[in-house]
């Protein structure tokens, strides 16, 4: 296989498999979140402006999947 | 393909290359400049339409800040009220046609990030003075020095790839689906980008502040120095 083929490949696993744990961890978190607000709303505020942080940092994981297959894709260094 | 990576250059000004990205920060930063210094002309007591609007926004932006630092949250305003507005400017731009949003581009997330980083140290100083802050990087161990300066790091360049990342991938993914299907398919995608832009722009200030925060809440150690130092400025 040429380096081409597998930048594209490296690309596509990158996105897929980092795409999972990003997706199961905001999952719980929004779980985890909604049993609070439902047992405590008066705290909704509060709530929601942590799991919005929370769920933002758990997102750049999957962000710097993206980065990494960008990089692959548009600026691999092992392609001339 | 283009690169989203890569900006094209549209004219150069003498040594300075000046591109479409940057053309439109400055035209933002330009309206809601000139408009922020109008409307904060003729301000009065019995506000009319247009200054309550504006007022609402601003104690609302006041409010979300002093939750987290809870205190001081008009230190803050400026730098994070501008970083907002200028965030929700900026990612909603698609919405007029022919313009981009400047933050699917490299240049200016790194320039925002740039700017928390320094504002981070900036505020942290200004609190604490300069030996005491730096000290926060030597506790609880010397040890822990390299694993402090890499958390400063990546933390602003997750905060800077996040925006990016988002922004920039709505346009990629309105592309394909507009070279699948053009007509009445791409407009939930865009709604839903709208939505995911002001959702951006409320969580890059949202850490803009909580990183802020946490360079300027007082240590165990130097709680007294700290107020002594506040009570002056």
């Amino acid at each position: 296989m040429s380096v081409q083929v597998v930048s594209i490949l490296g690309a596509v696993v990158a996105v897929c498999f980092g795409a999972i744990g990003p997706a199961l961890a905001e999952g719980r978190a929004i779980q985890a979140a909604m049993e609070a607000i439902a047992r405590q709303p008066e705290a909704g505020p509060t709530i929601s402006r942590s799991l919005f942080v929370g769920l933002a940092m758990i997102e750049a994981m999957a962000i710097y999947c993206l980065v990494v297959a960008l990089v692959l894709l548009f600026a691999n260094p092992f392609v001339k | 393909m283009i690169s989203p990576l890569l900006e094209p250059i549209l004219l150069r000004l003498g040594p300075v290359p000046v591109s479409g990205s940057m053309l439109t920060s400055c035209a933002i930063t330009f309206v809601l400049g000139v408009g922020s210094f109008l409307l904060s002309r003729s301000l009065r007591a019995e506000p009319g339409k247009l200054q309550a609007i504006v007022e609402v926004i601003v104690t609302t932006i006041l409010d979300q800040i002093e939750e987290v630092t809870r205190k001081q949250g008009r230190l803050y305003l400026p730098l994070l009220g501008t970083l907002f507005l200028f965030l929700l400017v900026a990612n909603s731009l698609s919405l007029l046609p022919g313009l981009q949003p400047p933050t699917e581009r490299l240049e200016t997330v790194i320039a925002l990030g740039l700017v928390v980083f320094v504002s981070v140290y900036y505020f942290g100083i200004r609190r604490h003075g300069l030996v005491s802050y730096l000290k926060h990087f030597f506790q609880p161990t010397p040890l822990l020095f390299p694993i402090h300066v890499l958390s400063e790091l990546t933390r602003t360049f997750s905060l800077m790839m996040r925006l990016f990342g988002n922004i920039m991938s709505h346009g990629l993914i309105l592309g394909v689906i507009v070279s699948v299907a053009g007509l009445l398919v791409p407009i939930p995608i865009i709604l839903f980008g709208l939505l995911t832009g002001i959702v951006q722009a409320y969580i890059f200030t949202i850490l803009a502040t909580v990183y802020i925060a946490a360079a300027v809440e007082d240590h165990p150690q130097q709680v007294d120095h700290g107020h002594k130092e506040t009570v002056g400025t």
